[in-house]
């Protein structure tokens, strides 16, 4: 079968192209490009295509690779207790994820076949451009509790503590595994996560999955830093794609930091943290810019003038926002953040079911999110408006070397 | 179940294409490409560009050049359908795709959709012959029949215990009745509802009434026992109604088109039941014996599995041995609601917990998945 459709450029029409895009993916994890000059979070060249990011690499893609416009996360369990076969649907899943993520139909594709028989793509991305798509897979501490892999638990993969103020709905809330799809198009997204989970049937499934939209923060620093559905700019500072020193020292985890296996991963913490917007837009100009330590306008810094002015801390109140998540105030932790705004709609009292979906990767979460955030849960002002509804904890290997590597490998592989 | 489903019948209708295809397809060139033959279709004639053509992948272009609707077959000399198009309106063209073998076949056109067609035999050349269907599929779809027949028959009694006691007014006798009267219907459901006519009198629920229709059969009298709690004269009226259709599908069971690929999707299509209305407890929504319906469902995917079986586990013996571990794998999970293995008494479905509803979702999501690849199997 083919997957050229009419006159259209095909998603895999595109793959002859992109070498551009593989290119581009592959220098960004590597940091020889500079894409922090784009003017935003979008390469030109790669955005123009809906391009494809490189799906090989010392790294997984979707980490420190520019942020996209769309997200779709999902969190699995298992429900196999035959290693050999969990194995194999992450070879499966790795084989999908190449073709997907390269803009291309997985398997004999959406048609063609046999008529009686469902095809193996389901066709709702066909015709449309790989969209940066990038899967990226995490597994949950709750996985190492199965086939054997106790003793390869890494001792960072710890169990979240409560913080105060958590609400944590269960059906929102662990996974053995995850699999982050990010994407321009939404639909590429869905179709990615959609067909993973239809490849998983009888050895995963789904526990609970979230879209999301806008994203809240970037990997390629910029001068439009994108704003959370309270208005605001947040994360000014985050970590780029190409601050290979950063990405280092706060991301990626190195030799001798834990078990092998998982050198040059990272740990994702996803917290989905409901809004309460309503009261929010109550709130008078004045507090909402005291909360953040930020004015709206221009997202500066209490006291400062643009945005990405060094902010004063000791001017902020002490309870604002950017003083208590500053890396000045938390003896340097810094995190990279990929964070989205999310909607599902109104809730049964009408209320906008919204908030930020956050996804925040660190070397260490011991070191990164945990004191991060019982200061934050503690303290910060904007708890009045938030709550943290849902939380996973999920190790992120290290990238698929090439075509015959697999997710997992460095874990799951019988020589390793 | 849905009102009206045809899902049997219309998989009949490109089964036996399918017997002749071998393996995946190239999807097509052009139209008008040298391997298109062109109908021209009109009420009194059906003219075809040429009589003979290479085996392979064909094109049947139809143009409707008369007033009235037609429709187009391919057929295999016994009048076993390769491929067709149906409402071909006048002035339309329509383009009709297979994959055939060289040997003999006929072009049917049949305006205003009626009668044999007016034929014309045309020859597909080359070397090899169409494949003769694997006699095991014969037999396996010859059983199937008698399975469905025997599921309806073995029915009637049944339903007869319930609508007895709705008739004498004993609302517990009726209860305690009530799903296993359903037993055999569930079991074969695919093959019940490709009688359009006959699934929305008796198994059609309130939600899915169109205007105007009167709702009858066993939901309704699901409602009058469990959430009315009364039985009046309407409702005995409704038992003795039920017995009428219940034998009109019991008479027609036997003449329903079964193929090996409409067995196979129709076992998926239990699941897909099973997925949609049990788990959800929309089924039963009254009394509660979702668990019933859903393990009438998976017996009778299972049984049309069984019975392809042979065939399937030589095509894709990977596929079969997930069917084998899933099927058992469901049943396990559902004995977990039943004390003894041989009852049909499950846990009310209330009383099931929402965990334990994803757990069954689960479950069926991983039998319905393989099983939805049986059909492929089973062709190959």
């Amino acid at each position: 079968m083919t997957d050229i459709q009419g006159s259209s450029p095909s998603r895999r029409a595109l793959i002859g192209w992109t070498g551009a895009g593989l290119a581009l993916g592959a220098a960004v994890a590597g940091g020889a490009v500079a894409a922090a000059n784009a003017g935003n979070d979008v390469d030109p060249a790669a955005a123009e295509a809906g391009g494809a990011v490189e799906f090989h690499g010392a790294h997984q893609a979707g980490v420190a690779t520019p942020v996209q416009d769309r997200l779709h996360f999902a969190a699995f369990d298992v429900k196999t207790d035959d290693r050999a076969e969990f194995v194999q649907m992450l070879k499966d899943w790795t084989a999908a994820a190449r073709r997907m993520t390269a803009g291309q139909a997985i398997g004999e594709g959406a048609y063609g076949g046999l008529a009686e028989a469902p095809p193996d793509d389901t066709g709702e991305a066909l015709g449309l451009k790989p969209s940066r798509l990038t899967l990226t897979i995490g597994f949950g501490p709750s996985l190492f509790d199965k086939f054997g892999l106790r003793d390869k638990r890494p001792e960072a993969l710890v169990d979240l503590p409560k913080f105060p103020g958590d609400n944590l709905d269960r059906s929102r809330t662990g996974g053995d595994l995850c699999v982050q799809a990010c994407a321009d198009d939404p639909q590429v997204a869905v179709h990615a996560i959609r067909n993973l989970a239809r490849i998983g049937f009888g050895k995963v499934a789904i526990r609970w999955s979230q879209l999301g939209f806008g994203k809240t923060s970037s990997t390629t620093p910029d001068a439009q830093t994108p704003r959370n559905l309270f208005g605001f700019k947040d994360g000014t500072r985050n970590i780029a794609g190409t601050e290979e020193d950063r990405l280092k020292k706060f991301v990626w985890v190195g030799d001798g930091d834990g078990p092998e296996w998982m050198t040059g991963g990272s740990y994702l913490v996803a917290r989905r943290i409901r809004m309460n917007v309503e009261t929010w837009d109550r709130t008078s100009l004045q507090e909402q810019e005291d909360v953040f330590g930020r004015d709206k306008r221009e997202g500066a810094p209490v006291g400062r003038a643009k945005e990405h002015d060094e902010p004063f801390l000791k001017a902020m109140k002490p309870d604002a926002h950017v003083r208590l998540a500053h890396p000045d105030s938390n003896d340097g932790i810094t995190i990279l953040r990929r964070g989205y705004s999310f909607t599902d709609g109104t809730d049964g009292l009408g209320r906008l079911d919204a908030g930020l979906f956050f996804l925040a990767y660190q070397r260490d979460v011991r070191k990164g999110f945990i004191p991060l955030q019982r200061r934050l849960a503690a303290h910060d002002a904007l708890n009045e408006y938030i709550q943290h509804v849902g939380s996973a904890l999920f190790a992120i290997p290290p990238g698929v070397r090439d075509s015959g590597d697999w997710w997992g490998r460095t874990l799951l592989s019988e020589e390793a | 179940m849905r009102a009206v489903r045809l899902s049997v019948v219309t998989a009949a209708a490109t089964a036996a294409a399918l017997t002749a295809l071998t393996g995946c397809t190239e999807k097509s060139t052009a139209e008008g490409s040298d391997r298109a033959i062109r109908v021209t279709a009109t009420d009194s004639k059906c003219e075809v560009s040429k009589k003979e053509f290479p085996a392979g992948h064909v094109e049947v272009a139809v143009e409707n050049k008369g007033a009235k609707v037609t429709e187009v077959y391919l057929l295999f000399p016994d009048d076993r359908i390769v491929a067709e198009r149906e409402n071909i309106g006048p002035g339309t063209k329509q383009t009709v795709t297979a994959e055939v073998k060289a040997g003999d076949y006929q072009i049917a056109c049949k305006p205003g959709m009626t009668g044999k067609g007016i034929r014309q035999t045309v020859k597909a050349t080359g070397g090899g012959s169409v494949a003769k269907r694997d006699p095991r599929l014969d037999q396996a779809v010859a059983a199937y029949r008698e399975y469905a027949q025997a599921q309806a028959d073995e029915t009637l009694p049944k339903v007869k215990v319930f609508t007895d006691a709705v008739k004498a007014g004993d609302l517990e006798a009726a209860k305690k009745a009530y799903a296993p009267s359903r037993l055999g219907w569930e079991r074969t459901e695919p093959v019940a509802e490709s009688f359009g006519d006959i699934d929305p009198k008796v198994d059609v629920r309130e939600d899915g009434l169109e205007d105007g229709q009167k709702w009858t059969g066993w939901h309704r009298l699901e409602k009058a026992l469990w959430q009315d709690k009364k039985i009046g004269a309407e409702e005995k009226s409704l038992a003795d109604q039920l017995v009428t259709d219940l034998k009109e599908w019991q008479e027609k069971v036997g003449t329903a088109e079964i193929t090996p690929t409409s067995m196979a999707n129709g076992a998926k299509e239990l699941l897909d039941e099973v997925a949609t209305g049990k788990v959800t407890g929309e089924e039963e929504r009254y009394s509660h014996t979702d668990l019933v319906d859903f393990k009438g469902n998976v017996e009778g995917a299972q049984k049309a599995y069984e019975l392809l079986k042979p065939v399937a586990s030589k095509n894709d013996p990977a596929l079969a041995e997930e069917l084998d571990k899933q099927f058992a794998a469901l049943n396990a999970l559902l004995d977990k609601y039943r004390s003894d293995k041989a009852s049909y008494e499950f846990v009310s479905y209330d009383k099931v917990t929402e965990n334990q509803q994803k757990e069954l979702s689960d479950a069926v999501n991983a039998l319905a998945e393989p099983l939805s690849k049986l059909a492929a199997a089973v062709v190959k």
